[in-house]
């Protein structure tokens, strides 16, 4: 498959992302700010960095590119896109995602590990996971604090469309541990349709064992098996999609690290009966689904 | 009295400001090409009570002096405005 | 060439010259100087950019060798590191400006480093950087450490260069002066290489980036003619940098390296236009002309002088043949970066500035750089070292017992984690950062080699103060061994000299010997200085700071397989020290924290061992024998122990029979001891024999301490505490940063 990944004056994980893709075996395609073509790419990857300096707010003008409106095209149609640390601060300005990022609680910049508890594996880029499990993924922001509003965050939560939240290393809720004070804890979500995955992590960043870890692959090889299941997503492609199209159709054999029986249907709101993970306003709630085994430990996901 | 006081702390003139540059480059590329130049700050208002205006004022200029602009490239101005009593 | 001036003391200082340097620059001319060539005068003489001072001293160091590809001279040295590739690397100081404006100053401090590397046509890799400051306690030391981190972070994190490693240290002698010392790494295929030599008169000289300011202009008074005591106001005492702009400018010059239309590229640092201009004309032989009329300026009103001097961030210069000029301006342009056509190469040897058709400075090049009139200060030891020196460390009694030293050592700001600084910096932007601050050095993957470069800054001020030729020795000595414990052969270094005011002889004779030092280190351990910088006058009301040589180090791992860490890996390993036995307390950070002075002899330091033990450490780790590796610094063997517990989350208990015998201030003398040339390894059991073998091979001694495990920190009957209470102090030690 192949990987279109927006490059903005001032990013910088264009490369790293172009590695993880690598890594992956499979190809990717730089798309530059003020093209319009999309290359055919079957997801796009919006990379973390400072776009366009990001004075103003983080992502402001960057929606503004004329790149942004093929995007905007793709993702109204079905197609994937991933946007990582600025990347999703400009989903949230382009409102392709609620709610937006602000500065950390801490007034600091964070660089360190940060776990990731998978909320749901009903989406196209987490479908190699499993709910409750802990995933290892380091943080690069100063701007990272998630908000939104109570009905907002309470729609999220009824649609299971937290894809990720800072848990401590065995997957117990982050307290005061939280990396940036986001509200609920929320590191990712999904849009309605849950096609669109923004996250302040980077997943790029945990693609290779000797760099720390390879947790973050799950996430590339979850995008890979999607596309590969349902073919192109471009709109080109599948130009009557709009709006209707599940980002992650398909069921039957997931990769050898899916849980057994899962299927992933991605259809709007979830409907299965699930454990609100936020019922707790906290973003803790319990290891997810019923029947899944939740809150694994890590192993040699040792800090500094 | 009841004041409250508005202070803006934005870059000597002479200071360069990206953020300025910035704002402006995103401007001219939204088409809003009659912007020549831009200056960032920050707004800093603050509710206090003081006998006077003047003495209000004598304040905020000496928290602006004390704390709130870096002299070493920051110039201030202060706005003043009486508050209705609560 | 219209006035002339009549120069007063006062002007003269302004420009930095002495009276018998303007006589003879206008003995050189057999005119008096314009005010414009006064201020070009005095800028290329000056430290900064002509080294008047330190020159002399500098032309000792070794500065070739096989892998050396560029030494000092250019924007930044390079080496090679096999596979087609060069490693580009500098450490430059940014003290002054971080002193008035911490979070500008050290932010700009990293762009101007960040410049010299890809102006080499490099992509930067890595930032690395080494900080002073006076005591942590005091609250307006922390407020300036914070806008420091602030600022460092805010240039790297932004513009997408990771910062990997780093030093900070706290000292009353930098209450006044803090030391905010940037470094930066670059990687390029070797062929593609960019040097800063102007070639082909009749070439277009390109000024690119930001629009040019009032930045940073010094002797802004003394052009009377043009300027008055207002203008002097609109001058910004700080810099303002934009990393965004930088990130842009880095993109098209890594991108444009190599190219066959580039003749030259050279950035605009240390009295801007000047001496870029001027620097970049003489490395090619050449000529130069520009006109100051064709500049961008971001303000109106500039005069040529200050066209001329500014130091606006975020500028390059380039050379372009005439017929290449509108495809390079174009390669810019799809970045948004302005660029000006501002002169062209000549043939005549000499720097013609105009304004528009007015000539305002005419001078010949070899005159401004080669006839740099050096000063050769005397010097003199300082009076009162001896008295230092002749303090007994071992004689004084220990305030606390050796379990709570320990601890207290691991919350001292001088030796505790530094988590709260680096987790501050995108340390890992760029994939691949494998070994990430807080071990001994940063040790960076070099894609399509298999191997990678480790990366280290290092300096002890303490040593320095009591002996700068061996503080200066032991800091090449100390970089180098942080290299070899993540597993890498040294290979070449950077260093920047901070010293307070060369015409104090006492000053003069301390950089003398510190250079000295460096030399000899550099020429027993076989690694050449290939670039560097000196930053002088660091002084407050006559008051120096305490000299500080700051060494980066790059060194070489031929397979990542084969690098090691700092941390104690697995349980029943043995746990030996390479090197020799020693209570080296003159200097240490004990001394500093129970006695609350610096004093008796610094570490002594052979450096044939130095050599052997880094020989036999190398070789054990290649052969796969050794877990773990940590060099022993700052505390000594409890702290290096402490620290390999700590990062390797397991405890460790050393066997009684070596300390048994000894007395109280033996045993601080031991464990607390700074003696050199060691390290501190783990290694399965099986394995010991085999590093024994090595180490007698080298002539090193090798002892077995004891076994890692447990969760506790223990010395049979001399210490023992809990690797809980261990990491709680150690990771206090920073805590609240600001």
């Amino acid at each position: 498959m192949k990987f279109g990944i927006a490059v903005f004056p001032g990013t910088w994980s264009d490369r790293d992302c172009a590695r993880a893709v690598e890594v992956l075996g499979h190809s990717s395609v730089y798309l530059w700010h003020r093209d319009r073509d999309l290359q055919g790419a079957d997801c796009v990857i919006l990379p973390g960095g400072f776009s366009y300096g990001d004075h103003l707010r983080t992502g402001a003008v960057a929606r503004f590119a004329p790149l942004m409106d093929s995007v905007q095209e793709f993702a109204a149609a079905g197609g994937l896109v991933i946007g990582i640390c600025n990347g999703f601060q400009i989903l949230c300005e382009a409102h392709l995602l609620p709610g937006a990022l602000t500065r950390n609680a801490s007034l600091e910049f964070r660089c360190e590990t940060t776990w990731l508890r998978v909320e749901t594996a009903e989406t196209p880029f987490t479908r190699e996971c499993r709910a409750g499990e802990v995933l290892a993924i380091p943080i690069s922001h100063g701007e990272g604090r998630y908000v939104a509003d109570p009905e907002t965050l309470d729609r999220l939560d009824a649609e299971r469309r937290v894809a990720f939240r800072y848990v401590r290393p065995d997957g117990s809720p982050a307290g005061d541990a939280s990396p940036n004070g986001s509200m609920r804890d929320i590191a990712g979500i999904v849009n309605e349709t849950r096609n669109v995955l923004g996250m302040m992590p980077h997943p790029e960043r945990a693609a290779e064992a000797v760099l720390g870890g390879e947790d973050g692959m799950r996430l590339f090889r979850s995008i890979l098996g999607s596309v590969e299941e349902a073919g192109t997503f471009a709109p080109t492609v599948t130009p009557a999609a709009v709006g209707s199209a599940p980002a992650a159709p398909g069921r039957g054999p997931i990769s050898d690290r899916g849980g057994p029986g899962r299927r992933a249907p991605a259809r709007r709101v979830m409907k299965e009966t699930v454990h609100n993970a936020a019922a707790d306003g906290q973003g803790g709630g319990g290891p997810g689904p019923a029947g899944e085994p939740g809150g694994r430990r890590r192993r040699g996901a040792a800090p500094r | 009295m009841r004041f409250l006081a508005e202070v803006v702390v934005s870059l000597k003139p002479v200071v360069n400001d990206p953020q300025g540059l910035t704002v402006r480059a995103g401007l001219h590329q939204l088409g809003f090409t009659e912007v020549s130049d831009v200056r960032v700050g920050k707004h800093i208002s603050l509710e206090m009570e003081a006998d006077t205006e003047e003495g209000a004022r004598r304040r905020v200029t000496e928290m602006c002096e004390k704390l709130l602009r870096n002299p070493v490239i920051e110039d201030y101005a202060i706005q003043l405005r009486v508050l209705e009593p609560r | 060439m219209t006035t002339e001036v009549h120069v007063s003391d006062a002007q003269l200082l302004e420009v930095a010259l002495a009276r018998e340097e303007y006589e003879l620059a206008s003995r050189r001319l057999g005119r008096v100087p314009t005010p414009v060539e006064l201020g070009v005068i005095g800028a290329l003489w000056s430290e900064h950019c002509g080294y008047k001072t330190s020159k002399p001293l500098l032309r000792r160091l070794p500065t070739s060798g096989p892998r050396v590809l560029q030494g000092p001279g250019e924007n930044a040295g390079a080496v090679d590191i096999g596979g087609g590739l060069a490693c580009v690397f500098k450490i430059e100081s940014h003290n002054h400006p971080s002193a008035i404006e911490p979070y500008q100053g050290a932010a700009t401090g990293v762009g101007g480093i960040l410049r010299d590397v890809f102006t080499m046509g490099a992509r930067p890799v890595a930032l690395l950087d080494s900080l002073r400051f006076g005591p942590f306690e005091e609250p307006a030391q922390r407020h300036l450490l914070d806008g420091v981190v602030a600022g460092i972070g805010g240039y790297g994190n932004c513009i997408g260069v990771p910062t990997v490693a780093g030093e900070v240290y706290f000292d009353a002698a930098f209450r006044h002066n803090c030391l905010v010392n940037a470094m930066c790494v670059g990687i390029i295929e070797t062929d593609r290489l960019t040097r800063a030599a102007a070639a082909g008169p009749g070439n277009l000289v390109l000024v690119v980036g930001a629009d040019t300011g009032r930045d940073g202009i010094h002797g802004a008074t003394f052009a009377s003619v043009e300027l008055n005591e207002a203008s002097s106001e609109r001058r910004p005492a700080v810099q303002v940098g934009n990393p965004f702009l930088e990130k842009c400018l880095m993109e098209v010059c890594v991108k444009l390296a190599g190219d066959p239309r580039i003749v030259a590229m050279q950035d605009l640092g240390a009295a801007g236009l000047t001496s870029s201009a001027a620097e970049l004309a003489h490395r090619g032989g050449c000529g130069i002309e520009v006109d100051v009329a064709q500049v961008s300026r971001r303000e109106r009103g500039m005069t040529p002088y200050e066209v001329m001097l500014s130091e606006s961030q975020e500028r390059m210069l380039l050379v372009v043949r005439p017929a290449d000029a509108a495809s390079v301006q174009a390669e810019f342009d799809r970045w948004d970066l302005h660029s000006d056509v501002i002169g062209r190469i000549t043939d005549t040897g000499r720097m013609l500035v105009t304004d528009g058709a007015e000539v305002v400075c005419d001078l010949p090049l070899g005159m401004l750089i080669d006839e740099v009139p050096y000063r050769h200060p005397e010097g003199r030891r300082p009076a009162g070292l001896d008295a230092k020196l002749g303090i007994d460390p071992l004689s004084m009694a220990p305030p606390w017992e050796i379990g709570e030293t320990l601890l207290r050592l691991l919350r001292s700001p001088n030796i505790g984690s530094r988590r709260p600084i680096f987790r501050r910096y995108d340390h890992q932007v760029g994939d691949d950062t494998v070994i990430r601050p807080g071990g001994d050095a940063a040790l960076l993957r070099v894609r399509g080699t298999g191997g990678g470069v480790a990366l280290t800054t290092d300096g002890n001020t303490r040593y320095g103060e009591l002996d700068p030729r061996l503080g200066a020795a032991i800091a090449v000595c100390e970089a180098a061994r942080n290299v070899v414990a993540v597993g890498a052969q040294p290979v070449a270094l950077t260093n920047c000299l901070n010293f307070g005011n060369p015409e104090k002889p006492e000053v003069f004779w301390q950089l003398s010997e510190a250079v000295e030092g460096m030399r000899e280190a550099c020429l027993a351990l076989g690694v050449p200085v290939v670039s560097g910088n000196v930053s002088l006058y660091n002084d407050t009301e006559g008051e120096s700071i305490a000299p500080t040589t700051v060494i980066g180090m790059v060194g070489l791992v031929d397979d990542l397989a084969r690098r090691c860490q700092a941390g104690f890996a697995g349980d029943g390993d043995s746990v030996l020290l390479l090197g020799p036995v020693g209570m080296d307390l003159g200097g240490s950070e004990y001394q500093r924290l129970a006695h609350d002075l610096n004093g008796g002899r610094p570490p002594t330091l052979d450096l044939d061992l130095e050599r052997r033990v880094q020989a036999a450490t190398l070789e054990a780790i290649h052969a796969g024998l050794v877990r773990s590796c940590h060099d022993l610094a700052e505390g000594g063997l409890a702290v290096a122990l402490a620290e390999s517990c700590i990062l390797g989350g397991r405890g460790a208990v050393l066997d009684k029979r070596f300390f048994r015998l000894a007395a109280p201030l033996v045993q601080i003398g031991l464990l607390f001891g700074e003696s050199q040339s060691r390290f501190l390894v783990s290694a399965p059991r099986s394995g010991v024999d085999a590093i024994r073998t090595i180490a007698q091979r080298h002539d090193v001694e090798a002892r077995e301490l004891g076994l890692t495990g447990g969760d506790r920190v223990t010395l049979t009957d001399v210490f023992d505490v809990s690797l809980e209470q261990v990491a709680a102090a150690h990771a206090s030690a920073l805590v609240p940063l600001s």
